[in-house]
């Protein structure tokens, strides 16, 4: 029994740039189970909000057998969760999904916006050769933390950092030679990685995101087109909580 | 104390079992609760061949309920008769095996190759909101109900379970209906049809613009269609329609159901239907009930 549904303690919590907020959660030996590109089912203390909210795992600390989560505030449930203080406690059920594969040749993360925090544990655990490329709209948050994982690249839209532009316009002003592209953001974006990848012919793990309601695979809410039968209903539809959220660029159609 | 209730000569250990649609077949939930524990597991609705289902986003969240409109995604009967019966046979519960279809032709197809499968009931979904033709059409006129209920009873060696659509004026013509084609009981209530828009986007919450509507929001509802329908008709009744807890469940057996379904409480919490099983218990030691069939109808 590896998924868990839990009352984590909340140990600390801050904002880390306007409406972007950072949470760490005593998770007891949840911990040490997850994997990079996995996420929780979060939970409302409001009854009237009856759907938990997935949001993706940023870091892990084994050893004081805690997580963090970094999410953006986008409606009354994140707002929610954006009041609660250290020593409250919230529910979550627990790690969910697949995860990134790692690899060990030389691989470049690229991530946007809200897409940026579970890069942040896969940079760690990853050990190779890394380029890190984050994009943002205007205000940075977690850029700092990459650093000693790799060579970090900063696309900005309004050019306020880094290079003006978006991720890929930060890709082919830098140059890239990784073999693997590792990728999390909004959907236009990831539907540049993959494009990207094929014409570069690079391997390109993409991180899918959709409203779900169970989180575990059986109310096939979240579902995505698969380019082969899923194994579960053999429609071409995967679940991107249960199959995913981590998916070969090449399996699926975004 | 005596939990056990009987659904068309069918003996369930409790009167807790699930909600088609929130559970799958029990396999995903599996690693979270101890289907043991379950009266019964009523699966996800199966169709003849399978099913894609609906474009996302499929679901929404409205206050204390959430839209879906999955549009009955599934494997089709040969997959599930493979890998999904075998699954389930592995627990002590019983099973229940919603069809869903288009056509007559395609409910008789998959309830047909059913019919010598270990399986303990049948649920006919005549009811989802989802689907363009088919399903609630059948549901929605009570000599539509009341034809295809004797069809499918006709061919089918298990005994069934009609499951009925709220979405109509009058719900206890559904249940006599259903009742005169010769089911064995009632399944009450699907989803109530609704809408959700996003202001900001100015568009529909979920690509099928309808869904239905399920959760706490719907349960006064669901209660008065259960209550009405068990006076109408003599056919056991299993109660669905926003339980989230043992007292919800109570509320639903003293309306006159003999069993209840948990669904969307499952995504609230996952452990909901073990809870409203020991729930139950505890409410029987507290009062003193000998016998959860004493509480069936009681008001």
């Amino acid at each position: 029994m590896s998924i868990k549904k839990i009352t984590a303690l909340v140990n600390s919590q801050k904002e880390l740039s306007e409406g972007i907020y950072s949470m760490w959660l005593s998770v007891g030996s949840m911990a040490e189970e997850v994997k990079p590109g996995q996420f929780i089912s979060v939970y409302s203390n409001d009854n009237s909000r009856l759907l938990p909210r997935p949001i993706s795992i940023c870091e892990v600390d084994v050893k004081r057998e805690a997580i963090r989560i970094v999410y953006r505030v986008v409606g009354d449930g994140t707002r929610e969760f954006s009041k609660i203080r250290a020593h409250d406690s919230i529910s979550i059920m627990g790690p969910l999904g697949n995860g990134f594969e790692l690899t060990k040749e030389p691989a470049i993360l690229i991530a946007g916006g809200i897409g940026i925090p579970p890069m942040l544990e896969l940079a760690k655990r990853l050990d190779c050769e890394k380029t890190i490329v984050l994009g943002y709209k205007d205000a940075l948050f977690l850029a700092d933390e990459f650093v000693p994982y790799g060579k970090v690249i900063i696309a900005t839209e309004d050019g306020s950092a880094g290079i003006k532009g978006n991720v890929i316009d930060a890709v082919n002003v830098e140059g890239n030679s990784a073999k693997t592209i590792y990728s999390c953001g909004p959907t236009p974006m990831l539907r540049a990685v993959a494009a990207y990848a094929k014409e570069n012919h690079i391997t390109a793990w993409l991180s899918l995101e959709e409203r779900m309601a169970c989180g575990v695979g059986a109310c096939l809410a979240c579902v995505c087109k698969s380019k082969e039968k899923d194994h579960h209903t053999n429609v071409n539809n995967k679940r991107i909580c249960k199959d995913g959220p981590v998916f070969n660029a090449l399996e699926v159609e975004i | 104390m005596n939990t056990k209730i009987n659904i068309a000569g069918v003996e369930f250990k409790n009167p807790v079992t699930t909600a088609s649609g929130t559970f799958g077949s029990g396999a995903e939930y599996s690693e979270l609760v101890d289907l043991n524990r379950l009266g019964a597991v009523t699966t996800k609705g199966v169709a003849h061949i399978p099913w894609p289902g609906n474009p996302t986003p499929r679901i929404a969240e409205t206050h204390s309920g959430m839209l879906n409109a999955i549009g009955l995604q599934n494997p089709g009967v040969d997959v599930f008769i493979r890998r999904d019966i075998p699954f389930l046979r592995q627990f002590d519960t019983k099973i229940i095996v919603n069809v869903c279809g288009k056509t007559i032709e395609e409910y008789v197809d998959a309830v047909r190759r059913l019919s010598d499968e270990d399986v303990d009931l049948l649920e006919i979904n005549i009811s989802c909101p989802n689907i363009k033709e088919g399903g609630i059409a059948f549901g929605q006129d009570a000599r539509a109900v009341e034809a295809i209920t004797k069809i499918i009873k006709d061919h089918s060696k298990h005994p069934i379970i009609m499951k009925l659509s709220p979405n109509v004026t009058d719900i206890t013509e559904m249940a006599k209906a259903a009742e005169a084609g010769g089911a064995d009981a009632l399944s009450l209530i699907n989803t109530i049809t609704g809408m959700k828009i996003d202001i900001h986007k100015r568009g529909f919450a979920i690509a099928n613009k309808t869904g239905g509507l399920s959760g706490p929001a719907i349960k006064p509802v669901a209660v008065r269609m259960v209550y009405q329908s068990a006076q109408a008709v003599r056919i056991p009744i299993i109660g669905i329609g926003g339980i989230c807890t043992a007292e919800d469940a109570i509320e639903f057996i003293m309306a006159g159901a003999t069993a209840v379904a948990v669904g969307t409480a499952n995504f609230t919490n996952p452990y909901a239907t073990v809870e409203i099983v020991e729930g139950i218990e505890a409410y029987m030691n507290q009062y003193s009930i000998k016998d959860i069939n004493e509480l069936i109808g009681i008001i």
